[in-house]
């Protein structure tokens, strides 16, 4: 299958993710900042599949977007807005922010700057993926990372599952009153 | 320049592939259109079968006022609903209120691009194909909790958290059932695992059986929990708490009106649909017709039954026996509404009704001929099963609607966690160990 | 229509982080407008999230001042009054008023008039039961069994509207017996309803008796002990399902029942189902009285010698009847006018309305819809 329109695509959902960030940070309602972070989410499974990296796509919208957001927005929506919105937005947080940003800044042009230099990335004007190796990525992508993960990383993969199930049981243990 | 045209429309015909696979927008944007079309005019046919249904259940009529039978009603809905004003309510957060329905309809719809219509007709193949499903399926509560929290009121609040933990927590026992059925298209003799719609189908293909009666009663019981899940992610009856009129008035569109709320009851059709073509999809054949692997002894009927008789191309009688079904079934549904009308008041008041119920008959007496023709029917044959699986699904919504009351909150959160997970993770075990002595024992 | 109560509302912003995510009581106001508090029932709700942890009943707004009216109406005047009380088994209310008046003349309704009257309310008994059935399901969330009650009570109301003219709202009986003589047909159309609706009653059984989710949500819900039946004073099915056998028309029968060979279903956990499982055992027992009265119907006057003005010997008297709903009583002093001094009713829904607390304390939400539909109660009755 060969992708149509790809560069458009890809301005297009850089578009929208960075706007919708941009929503995240400076919309007044929780709510709306949730919402925000949804399209940002979803503009970044969009890049995934462009990456010939569909099932990372897809887990990234069930887990992040149907399961996560959905318990942000739970949570938000059960909490008493009015209170919420008079809380101080740009905290104590803002200088480790601004730090943050610069170090990401810096990160960004000195990659866009060095490129050429740098072995892991692809030269500029050539194409991340060769097509047939993208071919082969796209239709066994979900099967590799199947075998990838009850192969190779079953150890870290079993202890990732249970430091998930530690996680659930202690959220149970922390909200009920009586067991 | 028209025959360019034509031999690029054969060419497509012929080459048996989704245009998502084949790489052609055009075809891909001609299948959206006809897709989103047919499940809205499906979407007015539930409407219309879903009053008369339940109507006849509980000894009334139903619509007969608005077209012979009430046959025009939902188009008289339709117009109601778009010409009523438009109210969004003071205390409304305007711009969420406005997002909530689109967004429940666009999730809706978006499941459709998967879903294999036949071996060739679906938007798309995805890879992911599930996963996408399941994904685009648990974002549809996105709509919900917006439309709730948005109206500003107390009463949608409470609606769209009790539907949208409903529909989270009904996922879990959906993606375990659904986990079950991609287990078994990878522990055939010769198949390799596959999320893809339509590779799902064509391993039952190949191998024989549809995944329901697969390991007995393994298939059976996935199967029976996706079809409850099915109808708690749907907020139908008997799952409907949110949506309970005697509690909660009308759940989380309790202040939408007009056109917005005929885009959550749109939405709401189209979500049943869904998910009745993915339980078709996974469990019951797909687009396959019913006994597919017999084919019975070889028949011939010049320009009408010539196949080869290949195993691409059959021409059992038992072949022919399904393949003129649809026509049948078509001129069966004209005959009943022939009936109708002869059976209509003999009053010049009802003559518009009678002549419109008779052109009704005509119509599908027609629609019956055109699936008798011979290049129609071979092609229509996949389609046709599959919306007919589907539809069988449909009438179970409605006779649900009919016979159940309703779960109360804390029975509906102990039958999804404690009975519905549990049993569907026994079924993944069980499935597993099973095919994998299959395949230990026979290779 | 919910509101936090005063401890959240006085929450100060300054205050520590514990008290941002502490759940509190919350108050829920139900009805009067509610689709199924059956009328303008508004029932204050104390919820700890879904759970009831207490109700208060807010009635009166259906309040008409009946028994203020009948101060100022002769006896005769005030008998349709009484059929606006429970609109739904009006001829059982008619049939009380009728009775504690003549029991207040000292006199009886001739039998002929007897027997016709225990036809109609026990056909009226039926009725009500089956508009009861019908709604109850409907707020426990089944649709259908409305339209089929509702068919069938339609049949009843038919025989209503043959024998006296009106449906609803019959005054069907007078003071000493009965206006009208039955119309030509009236035992064939009543055994004839009979036959017709004994299957019904099936019916009826084999959408709910069994249904698993109709036993889920009834079963257990809205639990009544037989004590606290008697210390609230209800009676009625409700007071049968919990295992009292005590019933008016067996305990002290009156208007001829005891020439009618009947059973008194009654109930062994006192619960909601129970009280459904009761309700359509008294619809079988109710046809089985109507075709004993069409069998053994009299001949005579349908009404007895009545004086044209009625003047009741100064005195007081208290009659009661099994009404669909319970205990149905009336409480006339007479001071020897033609008007009453003071009329008083004791209403079944009203004393039984007195149970919603208890049994609702501890239950969901939904329950409490289901409880306020098994008490059956009509708000017509409830605030007279």
């Amino acid at each position: 299958m060969n992708p149509v329109a790809t560069p458009f695509f890809f301005y297009l959902l850089a578009a929208i993710a960075i706007l919708s960030a941009l929503g995240v940070v400076a919309a007044r309602n929780p709510v709306h900042s949730a919402l925000s972070l949804v399209f940002t989410l979803l503009s970044i499974a969009g890049f995934y599949l462009m990456l010939y990296a569909p099932f990372v796509a897809g887990v990234q919208i069930i887990l992040y977007i149907g399961g996560i957001m959905v318990l942000f927005l739970f949570v938000i929506m059960l909490v008493n807005i009015e209170r919420a919105e008079q809380e101080h937005r740009f905290n104590s947080q803002r200088h480790v922010a601004v730090i943050a940003a610069l170090v990401v800044a810096a990160m960004f042009i000195y990659s866009y700057t060095h490129a050429n230099s740098m072995a892991i990335f692809p030269q500029r004007g050539h194409l991340v993926f060769h097509p047939e190796q993208a071919a082969a990525m796209e239709t066994n992508n979900t099967q590799a990372i199947g075998s990838m993960l009850y192969g190779q990383y079953m150890l870290p993969f079993e202890i990732a599952s249970l430091l998930l199930l530690v996680a659930i049981v202690g959220a149970v243990v922390m909200s009920k009153k009586r067991i | 320049m028209i025959s360019r045209f034509i031999d690029y429309v054969a060419g497509y015909l012929k080459s048996g592939v989704t245009p998502g696979e084949a790489g052609n927008a055009l075809w891909a944007l001609i299948y959206i259109v006809l897709i989103f079309t047919g499940v809205s005019i499906a979407v007015i046919a539930m409407n219309w079968l879903e009053r008369k249904i339940l109507a006849h259940m509980q000894v009334r009529l139903g619509p007969m006022r608005v077209g012979p039978h009430g046959l025009l009603q939902p188009i008289a809905d339709a117009l109601k609903l778009l010409i009523k004003e438009d109210i969004v309510p003071d205390r409304a957060d305007k711009l969420v209120f406005w997002l909530a329905p689109v967004a429940i309809v666009i999730t809706s719809f978006l499941v459709f691009v998967v879903i294999p219509f036949g071996p060739q007709h679906a938007v798309t193949d995805m890879n992911i194909g599930l996963l996408f499903m399941l994904g685009i399926s648990s974002m549809s509560v996105f709509g919900i909790i917006m439309a709730g929290w948005a109206s500003g009121s107390s009463y949608p609040l409470m609606g769209a958290l009790r539907s949208s933990a409903q529909m989270v927590s009904y996922e879990i026992a959906m993606g375990l059932a659904v986990v079950s059925a991609v287990l078994m298209t990878s522990l055939g003799s010769s198949a390799s695992g596959t999320l893809s719609m339509i590779g799902i189908v064509q391993s039952q293909q190949e191998q024989g059986v549809w995944f329901i009666f697969k390991f007995f009663p393994f298939g059976l019981v996935a199967f029976f929990i996706f079809a409850v899940a099915m109808v708690a992610e749907t907020n139908r009856a008997p799952f409907d708490l949110a949506e309970a009129e005697s509690e909660l008035v009308a759940g989380f569109h309790t202040e939408y009106s007009g056109f917005r709320w005929s885009l959550f009851f749109l939405a709401e059709y189209a979500a049943m649909i869904a998910v009745s073509s993915i339980a078709v999809t996974l469990w019951l054949g797909g687009w396959m017709r019913p006994f597919a692997s017999f084919h019975g002894p070889e028949v011939r009927i010049p320009l009408f039954w010539n196949h080869a008789g290949t195993a691409a191309d059959p021409s059992g009688a038992i072949d022919l026996a399904f393949a003129i079904f649809p026509a049948a079934l078509f001129f069966l549904l004209g005959a009943i509404a022939a009936l109708g009308t002869l059976r209509m008041p003999k009053h010049r008041i009802f003559r518009v009704q009678t002549i419109g119920l008779g052109l009704f008959a005509l119509t599908l007496g027609g629609i019956g001929l055109l699936l008798l023709a011979p290049p129609v029917r071979d092609r229509i044959q996949d389609i046709f099963w599959f919306c007919f699986k589907v539809s069988a699904f449909m009438y179970l919504y409605i006779w649900y609607r009919g016979t159940f009351p309703r779960y109360r909150f804390d029975q509906l959160m102990k039958l999804g966690w404690k009975f519905m997970i549990p049993t569907a993770i026994g079924v993944l075990v069980g499935t597993a160990a099973w095919g994998l002595t299959a395949v230990y024992f026979h290779g | 229509m919910t509101e936090q109560t005063d401890s959240l509302s006085h929450l100060d912003l300054n205050s520590s982080d514990k008290t941002f995510l502490a759940t509190n009581e919350l108050i829920l106001n139900m009805g009067p407008q509610h689709p199924s508090t059956h009328g303008v029932l508004r029932v204050i709700l104390k919820l700890d999230g879904e759970k009831v942890l207490g109700t208060e009943c807010v009635i009166g707004y259906l309040h008409r001042g009946v028994e203020k009216i009948a101060e100022h109406r002769t006896y005769t005047m005030f008998n349709p009054y009484v059929d606006r009380m429970d609109y739904v088994a009006a001829i059982s209310n008619g049939l009380g008023y009728c009775e504690t008046v003549e029991k207040l003349l000292n006199m009886e309704a001739p039998s002929r008039a007897q027997y016709i009257r225990v036809i109609l309310a026990e056909l009226n008994r039926m009725a009500s039961h089956m508009l009861w059935l019908g709604t109850h399901a409907l707020d426990i969330g089944a649709i259908t069994p409305l339209f089929y009650t509702f068919r069938d009570r339609e049949e009843i109301l038919k025989i209503f509207e043959k024998y006296c003219g009106a449906r609803l709202t019959t005054h069907a009986f007078r003071i000493g017996g009965c206006l009208y003589e039955t119309y030509d047909g009236f035992e064939e159309d009543v055994i004839k309803f009979c036959n017709f609706v004994d299957p019904k009653i099936g019916e009826y059984e084999t959408l709910l008796t069994t249904n698993r989710i109709w036993v889920q949500r009834t079963r257990g819900v809205g639990y009544l002990s037989p004590e606290d039946c008697i210390n609230l004073g209800v009676t009625g099915p409700v007071l049968r399902a919990s295992g009292v056998k005590w019933d008016l028309r067996k305990a002290q029968p009156y208007s001829g029942y005891e020439k009618f060979e009947f059973d008194i279903p009654v109930g062994v956990n006192g619960d909601t189902y129970d009280r459904y499982l009761v309700r359509i055992e008294e619809m079988r027992q109710s046809i089985r009285i109507v075709r004993q009265a069409v069998g053994g119907l009299p001949t005579g006057p349908v009404m007895g010698k009545v004086p044209k003005v009625l003047k009741p010997p100064p005195g007081e008297i208290y009659h009661s009847i099994e009404s669909p709903k319970g205990e149905l009583g009336f409480f006339i002093v007479s001071d020897g006018s033609t008007q009453p001094y003071r009329i008083r009713v004791r209403p079944p829904s009203f004393v039984n309305l007195q149970a919603l607390d208890t049994m609702v304390r501890g239950a969901l939400v939904a329950d409490v819809v289901a409880v306020i539909g098994t008490i059956d109660i009509v708000l017509g009755e409830v605030d007279r």
